[in-house]
């Protein structure tokens, strides 16, 4: 019998388990797939937004802005890359002068710290190649940027240290109310629960109907991206916004904490919510809205192109509440999803708290994670590694400078990964210009070595994504 | 340690600029390479057809290698492998790194630079659709295939004519794949012509001119079809022209780009047109004492081309070290119509002994026509040719004696005869 049994391990699933796992409980998280963050938390804008967007009052505007407060010192306890580059929400015209207006005086109500309203001129000596048709600005300097993955992997990994079951391959199926509590039927599996937290992303209604009536609806709604080379990073210093409009926050222009350029995202409602296909229709429309902010923008230095799927809803604010006494969502968690992650997983532990559950805190859990990133090491540091474990002396992907350590260090971390983009998201292999063409081989030849395995079984991502077909004739030089 | 001479890269450029460096008369010289042996892609192209210029034989790629890797016994050269350069600073000390000998930085009074080149990708060239496995650089499944000795698929698609993919289109048909189709986006193919006789043509492989893959399908992970379109003159696909493909893998041999990280890092002046260092008539680059050669400056057709330009960087670095730097009034070499780059684009004439050799793509196909040489609108110099075609790199010599007479500038330039 579990005492939290935490359906679907995005950022929102991991935060969750990451503060309950402060105490003294038996927590289970199932997540459907071959790894945590697959869904909206690796697919999305990667941004810590200042909190000025929500309404003043809702449950999105609290926890963004205390989220984004929690921001600086979780990274850095949990080595999340982050940067607190500030942002700015771009006005074009004079009804946009009165959004920024609009937004200052919201950002006030919400809390949010430090705003100013800039001038075009001031604007242009932050960010020089802004359009020069931007008539002002907001600036927002708490807002940042992280690698989204990693907090969520972050979060997951502290939280399985501290005893936390992750059971991955099990999709919840079935929840039935006991007398106890509540028994799920995940994968081949079925567990007993005296709580359930729902963060199932785009899924949280369907898991939400297995126990209540229906309350809200997923409107799933697309967003595509184009991902630039490092060559492109000077296009923007802060996190650059168009106007919010009826459709959502628009198309930002950004830079990442891997020093590449983002450029996204649109909005297309979905048909297919675990489909992140992207079309020429909506690449041609983020490259367009695009050069409103940053006309300069050369798409011959794109490396990707992507699509998330956000969770929205029917409902405007977030949906976090008991949907039958002792079964939690944390359901329909669109942007400012990410930033209020952490904010989400405390107010989980409050409202778990208030039903019932009894929080003894453990006597010493695990808070923090290290991890070596040898190319953000000194001359000194990085022969001290070396000294330590020559792997870390052998460079395996060239373009992002990722050793064969650091590869290692991924495949025995707390959740191992099962495929390359696995080790993509702990080690940052494949993420730079030749998109994993040099490294793809030799990590997945890594892979195959640790966790012994044949390398037919090595896996892209997702279960079924099988990179090697057969053997050749000859077997190549391995016989 | 000081070397005379440190050289990045051990594939067939750095080996052939180790080699001449040696023989003009270096003895402290090393190669950083960051594979576990010598040889670069050439390892991987275990077809023939290397060496016919070099060696008027017909080798495969890694007896190519093998060449110039049994020449280095008989040299002082040291060799690195499994070591990966990181950096080059502007007094030319080049930061490296290794399992075996840590966190290293040499001096060295000259530098080759001989990185190669890397393969554009699918976000490259921005196909939409979903994300599956599957799709794969060409360069990338010759590695499985030859190298480690598995399949990538079974029902292949293959985009892009550039060689590479042209020889995957065989290799994977020998290994009992059905290779459906080529699909190139220009209206004309962009490898050798024997590649298309020898690697389509004989297989019964359709080639799709001016079409290109506009959507990547996905079943349970893996690819499971792929749309190709054709296109119109400005490459936009043609609405109701869509064809469907039912593979699982796609192939991408869509260009090749020049990996010059570390000259940049180094500050060294890029060349927009070729993605590498610009540079003179010995292929020294913008900073004194560094060179470049291969692929590294600009993709070649053949590694032979790749050998002789590599001597020549060898022995520029060797003139360097033991002469000191070549000095003399520079001439700009400009592209004239049709022309898509020149290597080099800055010629010494004083260092030049009887002749300059330059050179060049044109941009799209030619039948008989002239390369003609202009120097401030003169025409100073023409030669004939039956075919040109932007898959093929075209080459002249400029004597010497016509060098001094130019004027600060050459254009060349290619016109229909």
């Amino acid at each position: 019998m579990y005492d939290v049994a935490i359906v679907g391990c995005g950022v929102i699933g991991a935060a969750a388990a990451y503060y309950l796992s402060m105490y003294d409980l038996k927590i289970l998280v199932l997540e459907k797939e071959n790894d945590i963050a697959m869904g909206a938390t690796r697919a999305n804008s990667a941004i810590i937004h200042a909190g000025y967007d929500p309404e003043p009052g809702t449950l999105m505007a609290r926890l963004n802005v205390r989220g984004c407060e929690m921001a600086k010192d979780l990274c850095y306890k949990l080595s999340v890359p982050y940067r607190q580059c500030g942002s700015l929400v771009l006005a074009f015209s004079a009804a946009e002068d009165e959004t920024v207006k609009m937004l200052y005086d919201r950002g006030v109500q919400n809390g949010v710290k430090g705003m100013m309203i800039l001038t075009a001129e001031e604007v242009h000596e932050m960010e020089p190649q802004v359009s020069d048709q931007v008539t002002s600005a907001l600036y927002a300097p708490s807002a940042g940027i992280v690698n989204p993955w990693e907090y969520a992997l972050a979060f997951a990994e502290v939280a399985v240290l501290n005893g936390v079951e992750l059971y991955r391959n099990s999709e919840v199926t079935d929840i039935r109310k006991t007398e106890k509590g509540f028994e799920i039927n995940a994968g081949k599996n079925t567990f007993e629960s005296r709580f359930v937290i729902n963060s199932a992303g785009v899924d949280s209604a369907f898991v939400h109907e297995m126990v209540a009536d229906r309350s809200f609806t997923v409107k799933p709604s697309k967003g595509s991206y184009y991902l630039m080379d490092k060559c492109e990073c000077a296009r923007a210093n802060h996190v650059l916004f168009q106007c919010p409009s009826e459709k959502g926050k628009g198309v930002l222009v950004s830079p990442t904490v891997h020093g590449n350029l983002i450029v996204g995202p649109d909005a297309e409602p979905s048909k297919d919510m675990h489909r992140v296909n992207t079309t020429a229709a909506s690449l041609s429309y983020v490259k367009s809205a695009a050069a409103k902010s940053v006309p300069g923008i050369d798409y011959r230095n794109a490396i990707r192109n992507f699509a998330g799927m956000r969770a929205n809803t029917d409902q405007s604010d977030f949906v976090i509440g008991f949907a039958a006494p002792g079964f939690l969502d944390l359901a329909g968690i669109k942007s400012p999803g990410l930033t209020s992650a952490p904010a989400i997983g405390e107010e989980a532990v409050k409202l778990l708290k208030e039903a019932g559950l009894e929080l003894v805190p453990k006597v010493s859990p695990v808070q923090t994670r290290k991890k070596l990133r040898f190319k953000e090491l000194s001359e000194d540091e990085k022969c001290a590694a070396i000294a330590k474990n020559p792997l870390y002396g052998r460079v395996i992907c060239r373009c992002e400078t990722i050793t064969e350590g650091e590869i290692v260090d991924a495949i025995r971390s707390p959740i191992p990964p099962v495929s390359v983009d696995g080790i993509k998201r702990r080690a940052g292999t494949g993420m730079g210009r030749c998109q994993g063409g040099f490294c793809g081989p030799r990590v997945l030849e890594i892979l195959a070595r640790e966790l012994e395995i044949d390398p037919k079984q090595v896996l892209k991502d997702q279960a079924g994504s099988y990179i090697l077909a057969d053997e050749t004739k000859t077997g190549g030089m391995r016989v | 340690m000081k070397y005379e001479l440190i050289v990045i890269g051990g594939g067939p450029a750095g080996l052939a600029a180790a080699v001449s460096a040696y023989q003009n008369g270096l003895r402290r010289i090393a190669i950083i390479e960051r594979d576990l042996q010598a040889g670069g892609i050439l390892n991987q192209c275990i077809h023939n057809g290397f060496g016919l210029h070099r060696f008027h034989e017909e080798l495969s790629g890694p007896e190519y290698a093998g060449r110039f890797i049994d020449m280095l016994p008989g040299t002082s050269i040291q060799l690195f492998t499994d070591t990966m350069g990181l950096e080059i600073t502007k007094d030319k000390r080049v930061h490296c790194v290794s399992a075996k000998q840590g966190y290293q930085v040499y001096e060295a009074e000259s530098i080759v630079l001989a990185m190669g080149c890397r393969e554009r990708t699918r976000g490259a060239i921005g196909i939409p659709g979903d994300r599956p496995s599957g799709v794969f650089t060409a360069g990338a499944a010759q590695r499985y295939l030859n190298i480690e000795g598995y399949m990538v698929g079974r029902r292949v698609l293959i985009l892009g004519s550039g060689d590479i993919g042209l020889i995957m289109a065989r290799r994977m048909t020998l290994e009992g794949a059905k290779v459906l189709a080529c699909v190139e986006v220009m209206p004309y193919s962009c490898g050798l012509s024997r590649n298309i006789a020898q690697c389509l043509n004989d297989f019964d492989i359709p080639l799709y001119l001016s079409h290109t893959v506009t959507d990547i399908r996905m079943k349970n992970g893996r690819l499971s079809g792929c749309t190709v379109s054709r296109v119109d003159e400005k490459r936009m696909p043609v609405p109701g022209t869509e064809m469907d493909f039912d593979c699982d893998t796609l192939l991408l041999s869509v260009g090749l780009i020049p990996e010059n990280e570390l000259t940049r890092s180094a500050g060294i002046e890029i060349d927009r047109r070729t993605n590498g260092p610009v540079v003179h008539e010995n292929m020294e680059t913008q900073m004194e004492g560094v060179f470049a050669c291969g692929n590294v400056v600009h993709v070649h057709d053949l590694v032979d081309y790749v050998s002789a330009e590599s001597e020549r960087a060898g022995r520029a670095a060797a003139q360097y070290v033991l002469n000191g730097e070549a000095s003399g009034e520079c001439i700009t070499l400009r592209n004239g119509a049709c022309v898509s780059y020149t290597v080099p684009q800055l010629i010494r004439p004083d260092n030049v002994e009887k002749a300059a050799e330059v050179f060049f793509r044109v941009n799209r196909i030619f039948s008989a026509s002239r390369v003609s040489v202009y120097s401030n609108d003169q025409l100073i110099a023409q030669y004939k040719r039956e075919h040109m075609a932007p898959g093929e790199m075209e080459r002249i010599q400029l004597p010497k004696a016509l060098l001094d007479k130019a004027d600060g500038e050459i254009t060349v330039a290619c016109e229909e005869a």
